[in-house]
């Protein structure tokens, strides 16, 4: 399946959008590291859903907006964004970083929302239970923490590594920081506000994830108790591309 | 010529297997190396030899900030120059500088530097820093902000030091209904500030800037580099229409003085390459956190990390000029044939670093002070 390629012009922002198949829309959030190409399991779910895949405000081949400046900015960002293509009853998928802005964004307003779909979400802290710290980690640490099949980790190390992809790496990691610096990885007002959330949450989580660990599903479990919750087990932070077909099976269930 | 005798008050008690085996003293080397009644004895040695330094004849003498480090014990430079305002009379003293971003109240930073100058009836020079890239990881503070954060920080102090009270100020970090600060600095307009800094040309466009014209010091570089950054500085000053003075450079540089070339490098060795290969060294991701610098440089840094993060000998050291060491007539003839070339007004020498015990400090001084620093003083 071929994705469309285009850029969305909005608030200043000149935005990446890569869009495939029928169905209900899907908008696909990414974390940390980006979303520089199609994944398998962006494929395989524009099977059943109109799958859209940007890259974030500050990340890879979109604009860089002076007005991005916290987590709240991308929530309002896609809020607009979502307006903007006159989407409605979307599946709304967040890995990492992009769970978190998943979660501001439906906190805020769910109206053009089916469901939300978390994968190993940021955004919440609990006592006792740390995040790695993806800022002093060497990049290569980093990569073999993503995942537990460590063949996976070979394979994205063996990527080519060429002037534009040092270029996104550090554009990525700049947001990132701009973003989830301090405080590390969360925002601490949002679980006041996760109760306004009133379409169904899924909540998934690979159960030896690295970077944020399992520990932190009972927090979000404890603020969305009707939240479905499945923790994937051998899998590490990115489900989707550690354990895809799984992960591809509950995403079909939230529409 | 101005020299100033710089202090970085280094735990020179560390177990250095201790710092090599974590890979750097910086952020997680753990605490538990740190003894506080070393330490005691360390923090007075250090004291004496900064007052000291008044005696040999020195113009000013120099203290910095860094945190959560065996690199050096002066998480706050206040402390020591507060010390240094009552215990000395005539020398200048110089806080190089205070990590402004690294503050959450910058008016805290514009109070204390206003009561050393007081106190020390003017003799109090400011300098302003963003704090190094490890310390965005120790505080937490975001490094993307740092430049933004400095810079609105460096705008409320001096406006808090210039301006009659109160004011208010609306910044986007920081905002205050009563600017009114008591007391108000000794000096007019206010203290000189000085902004050090490893190389940037940010820091020189907005340091050269004639409504300031700040003096700005190179650290700790390769004398090719410090050439190429102070020349930069000059060039940026006559892009804005004026020429700079030699009073607006400076250059910071560990110095050891011995007998002979032989006996100093024999005396330092050891001692200057831990300083290089042990206290000073730290992974990328720590000296570089995002945005703590343009990405351009960045990228410019991961070219040369071989370079930048290998060890480094005192023979390599001294050939690049990052540590200028030898009899005083090599050192002299060093230093003037860099002057020659850089023209800097300023001269900020580490005389003492890493392990360098007191006796060893306080001889590298004395012959640096009786045997250099005249004819360098009558360098302009």
């Amino acid at each position: 399946m071929e994705f469309a390629e285009s850029f969305v012009e909005l608030n200043g922002c000149r935005t990446h959008l890569r869009r495939a198949g029928k169905g209900k829309p899907l908008l696909f959030l990414h974390g940390a590291s980006g979303a520089p190409v199609i994944m398998p399991f962006m494929r395989t779910l524009a099977e059943s859903f109109d799958v859209l895949v940007t890259e974030h405000p500050g990340y890879g081949r979109s604009g860089e907006p002076e007005w991005l400046e916290n987590i709240h900015d991308v929530a309002y960002f896609y809020l607009d964004f979502l307006k903007h293509l006159d989407l409605s009853e979307v599946v709304l998928v967040g890995s990492s970083m992009g769970g978190w802005m998943a979660a501001e964004i439906a906190v805020r307003d769910t109206s053009r929302l089916k469901s939300v779909v978390l994968v190993g979400p940021a955004g919440l802290s609990a006592p006792g239970v740390l995040p790695a710290d993806i800022f002093l980690m060497p990049p290569e640490d980093m990569v073999r923490a993503l995942f537990v099949d460590q063949k996976l980790a070979e394979a994205r190390l063996a990527e080519p590594v060429t002037p534009e992809s040092i270029d996104a790496a550090l554009k990525n990691r700049h947001t990132t920081a701009r973003l989830a610096w301090e405080p590390r990885l969360h925002d601490p007002h949002l679980a006041k506000w996760l109760h306004r959330i009133d379409v169904p949450v899924t909540i998934v989580w690979g159960e030896q994830d690295a970077i944020l660990p399992v520990g932190l599903a009972a927090e979000w479990r404890r603020h969305l108790p009707k939240a479905r919750v499945e923790i994937i087990p051998r899998c590490g932070h990115l489900p989707h591309a550690e354990t895809p077909d799984l992960f591809c099976d509950i995403v079909r269930k939230c529409r | 010529m101005q020299v100033v005798l710089f202090h970085l008050m280094p735990y020179a008690d560390l177990d250095i297997e201790a710092g090599r085996k974590a890979g750097t003293v910086w952020v997680k080397l753990p605490n538990k190396h740190f003894d506080p009644v070393k330490g005691h004895k360390l923090y007075n040695r250090y004291l004496d030899e900064l007052e000291y330094a008044e005696e040999l004849g020195f113009d000013a003498v120099g203290v910095n900030e860094h945190h959560q480090t065996a690199y050096g014990l002066m998480p706050s430079p206040i402390v020591t120059a507060s010390a240094l305002a009552r215990k000395t009379k005539k020398v200048k003293i110089a806080i190089l500088g205070s990590a402004l971003p690294l503050r959450s109240h910058p008016l805290t930073v514009a109070e204390e530097h206003a009561m050393i100058d007081v106190i020390s009836g003017g003799r109090l020079i400011s300098g302003f820093v963003r704090g190094i890239g490890a310390e965005y990881h120790t505080f937490g503070v975001n490094p993307t902000f740092s430049h933004d954060r400095f810079h609105e920080a460096h705008d409320l102090i001096v406006r808090a030091w210039t301006e009659e009270g109160p004011f208010p100020f609306q910044g986007r970090h920081y905002n205050v209904q009563y600017v009114n600060l008591w007391p108000r600095p000794f000096q007019k307009p206010h203290p000189p500030i000085w902004i050090p800094s490893q190389g940037s040309k940010e820091t020189i466009d907005w340091a050269a800037d004639p409504k300031r014209r700040y003096t700005y010091l190179q650290t700790f570089s390769p004398a090719k580099v410090v050439e190429r950054y102070l020349k930069m500085y000059r060039d940026t000053c006559s892009g804005y229409g004026y020429t700079a003075s030699d009073s607006q450079l400076g250059w910071a540089v560990p110095v050891y003085v011995g007998e002979t070339d032989e006996s100093a490098r024999r005396e330092a060795k050891e001692h200057f390459e831990v300083f290089r290969n042990v206290f000073v060294k730290m992974p990328l991701e720590m000296l570089l956190p995002p945005g703590y610098t343009s990405r351009e440089s960045l990228k410019n840094v991961m070219k040369a990390k071989a370079q930048m993060f290998g060890d480094v000998s005192i023979e390599q050291a001294i050939e690049l000029g990052l540590f200028v060491c030898g009899s005083p007539q090599t050192v002299l003839n060093s230093f003037r044939k860099y002057w020659d070339a850089m023209r800097f007004g300023n001269l900020l020498v580490l005389c003492q670093f890493a392990t360098l015990p007191a006796d060893l400090t306080r001889r590298n001084m004395e012959l640096f002070a009786r045997e250099v620093m005249p004819a360098l003083k009558q360098l302009s």
